[in-house]
């Protein structure tokens, strides 16, 4: 037999860096969402009628939107972000694509960190785009709406690297939508707590700075920490079917 | 050392020396709590400007008290479990969480009773109470999430993250909350502020504490032996105990 006709078995390549395969997980994340516009749009309807379900059904009065506003837009964006976490590793879990995720031999917490990245892309940063409009429709003042975006610019990433977590335990697993709200929404009530005291700070004419700079430090927290939590959590929910 | 350490390991060890210490821990906790709370409510003098309503801490701030620790245990556990794979510490997780979760009410409740005739409301958006309050919710979750996984192992593991992730929250949720509180609410409520307590008071508060925690530990160890038992239901040990104790 001739050794030329053999198939040539070529020596495996761990060439790929880390970086590079974030980059592929986080480009092909938003190609596959993109093929599904209406699951982008989903969480953004939310967000717009909780909000309108405050004027409706508390008071339309410009004094208490005035006062309610930003504490309303935040907990909208909170609840709408909570919504889209299901979807985060769902697909991907259900056609065994996650499983070749953990497979790969770039470390798993940095895949989890791209994934979580293009979630934030998907639901986070159209909220914070959203805000000035709704921000005007609760009344706020040009000042408390700047305000109120930079905390969500901040802020929803957190809340999306947080999610992750519970979307990782929550994997495959029956009612895994009202678990998941259980597991994390206690954990993000510091992120809400300073998203709207920064802005009423901003509304009483204090300086920002500091609250600002506490919610960068949540977020620089959770880029280090949550990714970690959720590759675990990821391989648990793996090894649980 | 270590002879000790992979013993503690094995359900079988340990069911049989908890079944030793637990009349002990029975007897001395109840001995405890009953010296703290009968010295506390009978004998202690009253306070200057509560007048007798204080005498509820001697219940509330042992069950607070052993509320927060006990998470702080179950995390110590939990790192057990997922470093060290010991059985006996996920057993302990799944054993404590709804004892945590229990004393986390009644110290809510305590504290709404208290808070009545004290501040003359039953709740308030106080810092320590919505910390209190959200432990309850951390508690709610680690017992849902446990309930909801069918395997055990992966459950054990899943649960052992999720109580780190929120260990790593505690004292981030309690310094917001203050923050928050101070920021929002002027403190027109506040506990009065006793600088020193007198010994008759304070004593038999520690009294009730190390009796509500003996108590807690023979809760959690029963409470450990029942599921040691319906873990380990198939191994020769446990039928040969179980026919035993049924002949």
């Amino acid at each position: 037999m001739n050794a030329d006709a053999r198939p040539v078995i070529k020596p495996i390549r761990n060439g790929v860096g880390a970086f590079a395969a974030m980059k592929a997980v986080f480009a092909r994340d938003l190609k596959v969402a993109f093929r599904q516009k209406q699951d982008l749009l989903n969480p953004l309807l939310f967000f717009v009628m909780v909000v309108s379900l405050f004027p409706l059904g508390v008071s339309p009065e410009v004094s208490f939107l005035r006062e309610a506003g930003a504490g309303i837009l935040w907990v909208a964006a909170l609840l709408s972000v909570l919504l889209s976490l299901d979807h985060l590793f769902r697909h991907d879990f259900d056609d065994g694509t996650l499983e070749q995720l953990v497979l790969q031999p770039q470390p798993l917490f940095l895949l989890v960190l791209a994934k979580t990245l293009a979630h934030w892309m998907l639901t986070g940063l159209p909220l914070v785009l959203l805000t000035p409009v709704l921000g005007v429709m609760v009344h706020q003042e040009g000042n408390s709406i700047a305000v109120l975006c930079l905390t969500l610019l901040i802020g929803t990433p957190v809340l999306s690297l947080i999610g992750a977590i519970g979307a990782a335990l929550t994997l495959g697993l029956r009612s895994a939508g009202v678990l998941l709200s259980l597991l994390i929404i206690p954990l993000y009530i510091p992120v809400l707590i300073f998203g709207t005291g920064t802005v009423a700070a901003a509304a009483d004419g204090a300086s920002v700075g500091a609250y600002v700079a506490l919610m960068a430090a949540f977020l620089v927290l959770a880029v280090t920490l949550a990714p970690f939590a959720a590759a675990a959590a990821l391989r648990i929910s793996l090894s649980n079917g | 050392m270590w002879q000790w350490f992979h013993k503690l390991g094995s359900p079988k060890w340990f069911f049989g020396i908890a079944t030793r210490f637990m009349p002990w821990l029975l007897i001395l906790g109840l001995g405890l709590l009953a010296a703290g709370i009968v010295w506390g409510l009978a004998f202690a003098p009253k306070d200057y400007l509560q007048g007798n309503s204080y005498r509820i801490i001697f219940i509330h701030v042992p069950t607070a008290f052993i509320a927060q620790s006990a998470y702080i245990m179950m995390a110590v556990a939990a790192v057990v479990t997922l470093v060290w794979r010991m059985k006996l510490a996920d057993v302990f997780v799944k054993a404590v969480a709804p004892v945590g979760l229990v004393l986390t009410f009644l110290s809510l409740f305590t504290g709404a009773v208290w808070g009545k005739p004290t501040w003359g409301t039953w709740w308030i958006w106080d810092a320590r109470l919505t910390s209190m309050l959200i432990l309850l919710f951390l508690y709610g979750g680690v017992i849902a999430l446990d309930r909801a996984i069918n395997d055990e192992k992966s459950a054990a593991r899943a649960v052992a993250v999720l109580v780190l992730v929120g260990v790593v929250n505690i004292p981030i949720i309690k310094y917001s909350v203050e923050w928050w509180n101070t920021l929002h609410q002027p403190a027109t409520f506040k506990l009065t502020e006793k600088p020193s307590m007198p010994a008759e008071m304070w004593v038999p508060l520690v009294l009730s504490i190390l009796g509500l925690y003996l108590l807690f530990g023979w809760l959690a160890c029963l409470r450990m032996q029942t599921e040691i038992l319906q873990r380990e239901q198939r191994t020769k040990w446990v039928r040969e105990m179980i026919t035993a104790g049924r002949s």
